[in-house]
């Protein structure tokens, strides 16, 4: 019996199981996947709790609902993976595999900024990234009688990269319909170049920040929070004043990934960003937010990746070479505030642009323009990830890799 | 679009990043530190030499690479380069600059 062995069942995790259990002969194949955790979250929806537009039931399920039959489901913490052996070092047990999938993805850690962590975690700091934030948020917000709110990333890459700016425009939403939006000071706070760092969506959407009265702070790498003066310092010397910040700490790979000497100097595993496969083991393959790709960490992204690495497992399998399709296709609804939302669709070479989707020329979803409709694609998402992406289910008219028909691309100069 | 540095045409950006790493020179990359008013030393160049390498083997540039690398530390990093040590540093370097999703 061989034994594919896949670690995180998050969405990546349970996407491929999904889709391995029906491609591998059961006779043969032994599919196990590991997590420590026994809830799996609808991440996106941490974006919504904060603002009571979601309620905790919408994010939160029981994982093994969603782990197909013919799968084991192993619910331990992962100590070690010794890829020399072939094993990987659970906490009561031992692990080997012909083939890994890792699918540990990204986690946030205050922790390594100064101050972050420290007596005002939860007071008067908060992230958003973890259902335990966005709920604490949501309670402070509910009471939160006004003030400068500091919306801010501390380092590249993070998971979802417009989240924050998404949450910045909910916020000015949120604060207008309780009819305080005059006393609350709303400031984005980005170690790059802009809010906005691709030159389409810069011309698209700056629009966006001054109209929503949203001031802009860039190039500002974060050194320390003084949280006792309420003030945050980068180190170029600017520094910005809070009464309430809502930080994404750095996202770093998952601690496993360091322990086992398989992870670059974020913890991501180097991995082969057109077929997957990790560039240190032939028989490791990389899904998801855990790689070091140059693809946007989200669900979407992993949706794609999945499609693709099935198929070069298969080929691993029968020992054809593997598929170099993989292009760093990304599709994300992005909350503008308001009802309405923006779609962008891109890849490893093309930036966003303003067309159709997913019929050339029809839509009906706009790209990178505001819509009513937009929103509701966004909101129908959900349904679409619990029913249809963990379960590997491919979606319709939208492909793995990125379609260029219907986009406004400008002829290369 | 093309611009012409120290008598050379090259491929740039909108935003003036070189989008050919093979055209780039040490005179170029002089003549663009000097329109971003620095004058480069054996520190710069060795961080120029360090986030090119990085970008040939596909790697990410991170700050927190960065700090890791042993190159230099995080405060010399924003003399070096003020206003933005990633952005100004990969400009100098004719790669592209760091991006999020739009």
């Amino acid at each position: 019996m061989k034994k594919l062995l896949i670690l995180g069942a998050g969405t990546s995790g349970t996407m491929m199981a999904n889709h391995m259990v029906k491609k591998l002969p059961r006779e043969d194949w032994d599919i196990t996947i590991v997590d420590q955790y026994k809830t799996h979250y609808y991440q996106p929806g941490f974006l919504f709790l904060p603002f009571d537009l979601y309620k905790s039931k919408d994010v939160k399920k029981k994982g093994e609902n969603f782990i197909p039959r013919g799968v084991n489901y192993v619910l331990q913490k992962i100590d070690k993976i010794v890829p020399e052996k072939n094993q990987v070092i659970l906490e009561k047990e031992i692990l080997s595999y012909d083939i890994l999938i890792i699918a540990t993805g990204t986690k946030i850690f205050p922790g390594e900024v100064e101050g972050m962590k420290g007596p005002k975690w939860y007071k008067n700091i908060f992230d958003f990234y973890t259902y335990e934030g966005a709920k604490a948020l949501r309670n402070k917000l509910r009471e939160w009688e006004g003030g400068k709110l500091v919306v801010h990333i501390s380092e590249m890459p993070i998971k979802c990269p417009v989240a924050p700016l998404e949450f910045a425009f909910l916020a000015d939403s949120y604060f207008i319909n309780k009819k305080m939006r005059d006393k609350v000071d709303i400031t984005f706070v980005t170690p790059m170049g802009g809010a906005f760092t691709k030159p389409k969506a810069t011309k698209a959407l700056h629009y966006l920040l001054e109209g929503k009265n949203i001031k802009e702070v860039t190039d500002f790498a974060i050194e320390r929070v003084d949280y006792e003066n309420n003030k945050i310092y980068d180190y170029g010397g600017q520094e910005v004043e809070y009464d309430l910040l809502v930080t994404v700490p750095p996202n770093l790979g998952d601690p496993v990934i360091e322990r086992s000497g398989l992870g670059d100097d974020m913890n991501f595993v180097p991995t082969h960003k057109a077929t997957l496969q990790s560039k240190a083991h032939k028989n490791i393959f990389v899904i998801g937010d855990a790689s070091n790709l140059p693809a946007s960490k989200a669900g979407s992204v992993a949706h794609f990746e999945a499609e693709i690495l099935e198929e070069n497992i298969l080929r691993y399998i029968k020992g054809e070479p593997l598929k170099e399709e993989f292009d760093g296709h990304a599709n994300c609804f992005i909350e503008t505030g308001h009802g309405k939302a923006l779609l962008i669709d891109f890849n490893y070479t093309h930036e966003p642009v303003e067309g159709t989707f997913p019929f050339p020329g029809v839509g009906p979803l706009k790209l990178l323009k505001e819509s009513r409709m937009n929103h509701f694609g966004k909101l129908a998402f959900r349904w679409i990830y619990w029913n249809m992406l963990l379960k590997g289910t491919h979606i319709p008219f939208v492909s793995a890799t990125m379609s260029e028909s219907g986009k406004h691309f400008e002829k290369e100069d | 679009m093309e611009k012409v540095i120290n008598g050379k045409t090259v491929k740039v950006n909108e935003e003036g990043y070189l989008t050919d790493l093979s055209q780039w020179d040490k005179k170029i990359a002089v003549e663009l530190a000097k329109e971003k008013g620095i004058e480069m030393t054996d520190k710069h160049w060795e961080v120029i030499d360090y986030i090119q390498n990085k970008y040939k083997s596909e790697e990410p540039l991170s700050i927190r690479g960065i700090k890791k690398s042993g190159v230099i530390n995080i405060k010399e990093f924003y003399d070096l380069f003020p206003g933005g040590p990633l952005k100004v540093s990969t400009l100098i370097a004719g790669i592209p600059k760091p991006k999020s999703c739009m």
